[in-house]
């Protein structure tokens, strides 16, 4: 990252802490208008240091290559077609994958904020699911927080040296998972219950969106396999370029 | 794409649809309605009222209604077939280029005197 780069992020994280600390009360989607105005702004700042960090991070990916641009433009699209289907699941009411985790492991968790945020803005705006008042805490579930895990479970799975379509499998899958957990905290913490506070209803909001969600992180996982195993068998030198198979050049036939 | 590649490719695909089919057959009667409004129930049992969302999405303000379940899976089919579109595209780029890119390793490997 360069100097004035550097000096933006500081900048804009320092704004974020500043204002997205104060409420200490404080998402799948969370649909237009079910989140308190004060709670949509505050999610919306804690978002800005990681879009602008994802910001120069693409920027830097397209410098150093331009040819990547396909590659980011692939794992947006992937995260348009996974976030756009409803897949019924063994609770009786149906729910969508985030996608996300794609992109995460080809080029960080903070790339993928972008992305993920340009799918919210289209879902929110023609098809009248999540919200613009709530993009701000969408975003933060789907396209910063699953990624982050995503993201954080690949590498450890890397370090251990476990078996790279497990690594991929677990990193897409459990970082969906994460997704929904944060937004039953998000709801949780607008909405806490009587008794027991947020954690009660944490616990409940969970209880909504998890056992629907299980099924559907694994197929997330399942198809993000698919997907990079297609990848590296055609387009290898893309791969390569962006860092990706680092460590393991030397098994790549490069003719 | 290697033989072994293909085949995990099939069975992987294969397990998807048999978790997303299953719920389908096995619970029969159930509304497979969005967890999103399963969400926004449980708001209402928290906070003891039915809750009122504040704002309209503005596609509803816009159209000034609700948006019609078959035009919603209309804009989610165009999403999907946005995403498909692009990504496919590219992925379709990749695999003719590797074709090609076999085929002149091939011819140079075949005649490497033809070529000066």
């Amino acid at each position: 990252m360069k100097l004035r780069e550097k000096r933006i992020v500081t900048l804009v994280a320092a704004f974020a802490f500043a204002f997205g600390v104060y409420p200490v009360a404080n998402a799948m989607h969370i649909m237009e208008g079910y989140l308190p105005a004060e709670y949509c702004i505050v999610w919306g700042i804690i978002c800005l240091p990681f879009l602008v960090i994802g910001y120069f991070s693409i920027k830097k990916t397209v410098l150093q290559n331009r040819k990547s641009i396909t590659l980011i433009a692939m794992v947006g699209a992937y995260i348009f077609i996974i976030s756009s289907l409803k897949i019924p699941s063994v609770t009786g009411s149906c729910s969508h994958m985030t996608g996300t985790g794609l992109g995460a492991i080809l080029f960080g968790p903070t790339a993928v904020s972008i992305l993920g945020l340009i799918v919210l803005i289209f879902q929110a705006i023609l098809l009248a699911h999540g919200g613009l008042t709530t993009l701000g805490a969408n975003t933060f579930s789907m396209a910063i927080a699953g990624p982050l895990v995503s993201y954080g479970m690949y590498i450890l799975c890397k370090k251990v040296k476990a078996n790279k379509r497990v690594g991929i499998f677990l990193a897409a899958s459990i970082g969906d998972l994460f997704t929904y957990c944060v937004t039953s905290f998000q709801l949780a913490v607008a909405y806490p219950s009587d008794n027991g506070g947020i954690a009660a209803s944490f616990l409940k909001f969970l209880g909504v969106f998890a056992p629907t969600q299980i099924p559907l992180a694994i197929i997330e996982g399942i198809l993000t396999v698919v997907i990079m195993i297609m990848l590296e068998s055609y387009a290898t030198s893309e791969l390569i370029d962006i860092g990706y198979m680092k460590g393991e050049i030397n098994n790549v036939k490069v003719k | 794409m290697s033989k072994l590649n293909k085949k995990t490719i099939i069975v992987l695909l294969l397990i998807v649809a048999v978790i997303a089919m299953v719920p389908l057959f096995t619970l029969k009667g159930a509304e497979f309605g969005g967890s999103d409004d399963a969400g926004s129930q449980a708001i209402s049992e928290i906070t003891g009222t039915d809750y009122q969302p504040w704002f309209t999405p503005v596609l509803e303000t816009w159209i000034g209604g609700k948006l019609p379940g078959e035009v919603e899976s209309l804009m989610f089919s165009l999403q999907t077939g946005l995403g498909a579109g692009v990504l496919f595209f590219f992925l379709g780029r990749y695999v003719e280029r590797n074709k090609w890119q076999k085929k002149m390793r091939n011819k140079e490997e075949e005649s490497p005197d033809s070529m000066n």
